[in-house]
Formats: C-alpha cells, sequence, structure tokens
C-alpha cells in the first residue's frame, strides 16, 4: 500500500463525484425555465440510485471474477471481500476500496449524460427504472470487457484510458437510441427551445473541466509521472476544443459565443478520455483542436437527421468519444506509457482497427439494448409525461415546486 | 392630471429618469417588459441553430403628472430615449380620472 497514491485516488474520486451535480448545472441552463429542477434531478439524484446500485451489485458485474470475459461475477455482491487492502488486480497499491469508490463517480455519470438526450419531456418513475436497469445491462458488461481482468476489449488490446468507450460512447449512443424512441418534444420545429441560463452552464462546464482532472489523471490510480501526463493531456486538449470551436461557429455563424466555448471545452475532455494515458502534449492539441471541429459537426446532425437529442449529448459525447477512441489508435505512444500499445503514428496500424472494432461492438450492444430497455419501461409505466405536464413544465407537474419566484 | 406610459430602450432608462427630475417629476414606475414593434424580434444562435426571438426586452416607465408639464416631459422623454435606430419605443398619454395617496388620504394634483 502506497500513501501518497491512496491519497490521489480518494481525491481523484471526489473530483469525479463533483462532475455529476456540474452536469446537472450544465444540462440545467440549457432547458426552459420551466424545467429547470427536473433536468438537474435527473443527473443528481442518479448519485443516490447508481451508489446504491454499485455497492450492491454493480461493482461485482463490473470488476468481480471473470466469466468468459462477459461479465464479473457476483462474488462481490454488496462488497462482500472488498475491504481496506489492496485489490491483487485492480489499483494494486491503494486500498481496495478506494478502488472501488473511484469507480463509483464514473458509473453515476454515465447514466447521467445520457438525461440530456430525453431532457424536457421523461417521466421520473419511468427514468429511474430505466437508469437502474441501463446501469445494470449496459454499464456493467461493457466497463467489465474494457477495465474487468479477462474482460474479452482489455484482452484484445483496445485501449480506453479513462472511458472512452465505457462512458462516453456507450451514454452517447444511447442517447440517440433514447431520442429516436421517446420522440421529439411537444412543439419541436416551431418552438424556440432556448437555453434558459448560461451563465449556469458555463459554471456547469468549468465544474466538468475541474472534476475531469479527477476522471484522467486518477485514472492512472497512483500519483506518479503517467497521472501528471494524462492531467496535461486533458487540460490542454479542452483548451485547444474550446478555441477550435468558436472558429467554426465564427466561421459558420459570425460571432464566438460563451456557450460554444462550453461545449468546445466538454468535447475537447470527451475527445481526450480514451487516449489521456497515452498520448503526449502535442498530439493532444491535434485531439482536442480536431474534437472542437468535429463535434460542432456533429451537432448539426440532429437537425440533418430530425431527431431531438435535447442537449446534443450525441453529437458531444458519441462523435466525440469515437473520435477520441480513434485518435487512441493513432497517436497513442509507448513512449508515454510502455504499458499500453503504440499507435499508427508510432508504426503500429493494427491499433487502429482493434480500437475500431471496441467502437463498434460498444455501440452496437449499447443501442440495442437501450432500446429494449426503453421498450420495457414504456410497458411497465409508460415513458413520456402526459402533454399536459410537458406543458406546464418538468418543475411543477413531476416534483410540485419551481427554480425561480418573483 | 396625465398618465405617461413610456416604451424605451433599457439602457436608456438612466438617461429618462435624471431628464424628468430636472422637470420636478417626484415620483415614477419601472418595469422590465417584453415586446415587439416595427423592429420585429432578433435573432440568437444556440449551438449552431438559429431562433427568432419575438420578445425583445423593453422598459416600461408610467408616470402621473399635472397636465401643465405634459410637453415638457414628452419632450425630454423623446430627447433622450433617442438614437435613431429602429426599435426607440413609444409614449402613450392617457387621461387620470383620479389620484389618492394612501398615507394621508390627498386627492388629486396634491397627491401627486
Amino acid at each position: 500500500m502506497n500513501a501518497g497514491d491512496t491519497t490521489f485516488v480518494i481525491i481523484s474520486a471526489a473530483l469525479v463525484m463533483l462532475m455529476t451535480p456540474g452536469l446537472a448545472l450544465f444540462y440545467g441552463g440549457m432547458v426552459r425555465g420551466k424545467n429547470v429542477l427536473g433536468t438537474i434531478m435527473q443527473s443528481f439524484i442518479i448519485l443516490g440510485v447508481i451508489t446504491i446500485e454499485w455497492v450492491l451489485w454493480g461493482y461485482s458485474m463490473s470488476f468481480g471474477p471473470d466469466h468468459a470475459g462477459i461479465i464479473g461475477g457476483l462474488d462481490w455482491i454488496g462488497l462482500k471481500g472488498v475491504g481496506l487492502e489492496p485489490s491483487t488486480s485492480y489499483g494494486t497499491t491503494v486500498p481496495h476500496l478506494a478502488f472501488m469508490i473511484f469507480q463509483c463517480m464514473f458509473a453515476v455519470i454515465t447514466p447521467a449524460l445520457i438525461t440530456g438526450a430525453f431532457a424536457e419531456r421523461m417521466k421520473f418513475s419511468a427514468f429511474l427504472i430505466f437508469t437502474l436497469l441501463w446501469a445494470t445491462f449496459v454499464y456493467n458488461p461493457i466497463c467489465h470487457w474494457v477495465w474487468g481482468i479477462g474482460g474479452w476489449m482489455l484482452k484484445l488490446g483496445a485501449l480506453d484510458f479513462a472511458g472512452g468507450t465505457v462512458v462516453h460512447i456507450s451514454s452517447g449512443i444511447a442517447a440517440l437510441a433514447a431520442a429516436i424512441v421517446i420522440g421529439k418534444r411537444k412543439g419541436f420545429g416551431s418552438t424556440a427551445y432556448i437555453p434558459h441560463n448560461v451563465p449556469m452552464t458555463i459554471t456547469g462546464a468549468a465544474i466538468l473541466w475541474f472534476g475531469w482532472f479527477g476522471f484522467n489523471a486518477g485514472s492512472a490510480l497512483a500519483a506518479n509521472g503517467l497521472a501528471a501526463n494524462a492531467f496535461v493531456v486533458t487540460h490542454v486538449a479542452s483548451a485547444a476544443a474550446a478555441l477550435s470551436w468558436i472558429l467554426m461557429e465564427t466561421i459558420h455563424r459570425g460571432k464566438p459565443t460563451t456557450l460554444g466555448a462550453a461545449s468546445g471545452a466538454v468535447a475537447g475532455l470527451v475527445a481526450i478520455t480514451p487516449g489521456s494515458g497515452f498520448v503526449g502534449p502535442v498530439s493532444s492539441i491535434i485531439i482536442g483542436g480536431l474534437a472542437g471541429v468535429i463535434c460542432y459537426g456533429g451537432i448539426m446532425l440532429k437537425s440533418r437527421l430530425g431527431y431531438d437529442d435535447s442537449l446534443d449529448v450525441v453529437g458531444v459525447h458519441c462523435v466525440g468519444g469515437t473520435w477520441g477512441a480513434l485518435a487512441t489508435g493513432l497517436f497513442a505512444s509507448k513512449a508515454i506509457n510502455p504499458a499500453g500499445y503504440d499507435g499508427l503514428f508510432f508504426g503500429n496500424p493494427m491499433q487502429l482497427w482493434i480500437q475500431f472494432v471496441a467502437v463498434a461492438v460498444t455501440m452496437i450492444f449499447s443501442f440495442v439494448m437501450t432500446v429494449i430497455i426503453l421498450k420495457l419501461v414504456d410497458l411497465i409505466v409508460g415513458l413520456r409525461m402526459t402533454e399536459e405536464d410537458e406543458e406546464k413544465g418538468m418543475d411543477i407537474s413531476l416534483h410540485n415546486e419551481t427554480g425561480y419566484t418573483i | 392630471m396625465k398618465k405617461v406610459e413610456a416604451i424605451i430602450k433599457p439602457f436608456k432608462l438612466d438617461a429618462v429618469k435624471e431628464g424628468l427630475a430636472t422637470l420636478g417629476v417626484k415620483g415614477l414606475t419601472v418595469s422590465e417588459v417584453k415586446g415587439f414593434g416595427r423592429q420585429h424580434g432578433h435573432k440568437e444562435i444556440y449551438r449552431g441553430a438559429e431562433y427568432h426571438v419575438d420578445f425583445v426586452p423593453k422598459i416600461k416607465i408610467e408616470v402621473v403628472l399635472d397636465a401643465k408639464i405634459l410637453p415638457d416631459v414628452i419632450k425630454v422623454i423623446s430627447d433622450r430615449a433617442f438614437t435613431g435606430q429602429i426599435g426607440d419605443g413609444k409614449i402613450f398619454v392617457l387621461p387620470v380620472e383620479e389620484v389618492i395617496r394612501i398615507r394621508t388620504g390627498e386627492k388629486g394634483i396634491e397627491a401627486i
């Protein structure tokens, strides 16, 4: 056990925890004022739901002893045998409990990301059941494939340092499925869904940026040089993406916007996540810079294709995550992390193919499972709020409160 | 007695308020309002998507005054709220039947 590593992982876990309330503000500012609390609630309460799920069975399904590379066993259910001593496989210099709670925060934020796709129209009961089922049957298996000892993607050699496939592609493609299955908001096409509080969104983006240092650097699971590298490339990629996004919108629409700067920063953070432990600072400028351009294009998709992904989860997380996963296959270097692999630009073209396989399987699995889960929840409780409730807004009709009073 | 309701550009409020004070206007009521006239809204862009916003933020000033100073008041507001651009606003003049100061019960001009 190492005191420095333990301190670092526990503090990183706290940083990642803060990302979920940060996301609540990021999303909360982008909806209309009548839905601000309902939207914040969807992220905030996942801290409750998934924490309990993770302790009871989620952690065991994700990281428990492997079964055929597909899923972890239930040996660690209720954290049985997960204690004060280090695990023999994960973060071997920190208490097993510290690794577990660090991973818990990842499991929490992933379903919270999806909520942006069905914002302003989903029933609270349906949302809770969906979240629990999605975490159990989509997040936990994918997490095991990529990070669990024996997981098939890990054995295949797919690189995902901090959750490009596990967190961003899985949630981003689930967001697409959700936007399609749940359908458009009332008045789509004729109503202007203007963000009601952009400063709130900027505050949320700043909290996300801050928390992301725990997300990526903390994924080194040790207070070492690799953690410092992850910290640096995370910051650099976010900076580059914020700049390239506002450059894109200046070219396209004439003026740079603060919402664009915040969106770009988040897109850069998403894109650098899988490669943060494998690429160097100069590569991260390219990854981040292109993330701003590609994700700006990504958010244009929804008006072209006609689905109502309310807060652009697909454009930012699915598109940005995919770019990041593939970019890892291009820019990864064993000079940065000897435990990893070289990418295409460092003489190993196979890595790009492996990354592509990991992306494709994650997308297909998450999309299909999300559709099935949503159809099931629709049968049990119904997915959508009534038209009248949607008109009144989530805050008053789902929670009997309002965000703002005179 | 007359009531003047003026819809003006928000950044012109201070200038108008100071101008009215020079005429001896002792009180006024201000509200933040939204609406449109010939300016007919403006466009806003969020994440590359363009929205037409019909209602533009304005300030409404309401002031009740002695009819004798009405021409001066109209001139002050017209001068001070003027930019020459579309959307400068409008002034409405209404007759007032009675004014009562609640604290003392005074009525008419005395109560303004």
